[in-house]
């Protein structure tokens, strides 16, 4: 804990669709917001699904909440960690997931990219610097 | 130490909120304070008042409510999963024009701020989920 501010970590390991998780994982963080916290999501096994681009829910008639990943950046969510064995595991690469960025206030709002990809061995030591970890 | 509780699965269905009652209980006796317990997600169940438990199986809501009440534990049930799963006090019943509302003793309706202040305040958030 530093300068008072706790460093959130909320763990995604769930598919978006087929369990509610995911979604109310997503409440969690946008209410979180709203505290001073020093924030990031971890994302990994079939959690990683929730970020890939493109997705269309319509034919099994459930909200598409994929949209709010992006707007995370305004909330200044910025580290979205991505574990990468995961994503191979799954057949899926950096390609296959949406793009998320964010504007950095202290470099003249330069976009940046909010996707950190991470082994499996760094994404312990992200979660080993925590002070809370909410795994959904 | 100062543990903060969470509760994500429903009750009877999942051990998630027996193991954390076990746990409150045991943290308490070892003198150690629980301030709070959150419940989300299907955990939410745990405090309808109209659940009717065989005799011989334990009532958990009623675990939970005995327990708040000995120890002064702040029960919370988040309002957004309560609304989706038919969880409601009387003021949310009014509000939302429902002709019943199942919100158990010793239990309250908020927000997930309550879940994020109890991660800033204790030392230790526990989660008991899948």
């Amino acid at each position: 804990m530093t300068d008072g501010v706790k460093k959130f970590l909320y763990v995604n390991r769930k598919a978006p669709y087929g369990t509610i998780y995911a979604l109310e994982s997503l409440e969690v963080v946008l209410i979180g917001a709203a505290f001073d916290l020093d924030v990031s999501l971890a994302f990994l096994d079939d959690g990683v699904f929730q970020l890939v681009k493109s997705q269309d829910t319509k034919e099994i008639g459930v909200k598409n909440f994929s949209p709010t990943f992006r707007a995370l950046g305004d909330y200044e969510v910025t580290k979205l960690y991505v574990e990468k064995e995961s994503l191979a595991e799954r057949g899926l690469t950096a390609e296959d997931l949406q793009e998320i960025t964010y504007e950095d206030e202290d470099d003249d709002y330069a976009e940046k990219p909010s996707l950190i990809f991470v082994s499996r061995a760094e994404m312990a030591d992200v979660m080993g610097d925590q002070d809370v970890v909410l795994s959904f | 130490m100062k543990f903060g509780i969470l509760i994500s699965e429903g009750p009877y269905t999942h051990q998630a909120s027996d193991t954390a009652f076990h746990f409150v209980s045991a943290a308490l006796a070892a003198g150690h304070e629980v301030p709070r317990v959150f419940f989300y997600h299907d955990g939410v169940n745990v405090g309808t008042r109209l659940s009717i438990p065989p005799q011989d199986e334990r009532n958990i809501q009623q675990q939970w409510t005995t327990l708040a009440a000995e120890h002064k534990i702040d029960l919370v049930i988040c309002i957004a999963a309560a609304q989706r799963r038919g969880l409601l006090d009387q003021n949310e019943a009014d509000r939302q024009g429902k002709d019943a509302s199942n919100i158990a003793e010793g239990f309250r309706i908020s927000g997930l701020g309550q879940l994020i202040e109890m991660g800033i305040e204790t030392d230790r958030l526990m989660t008991f989920g899948d």
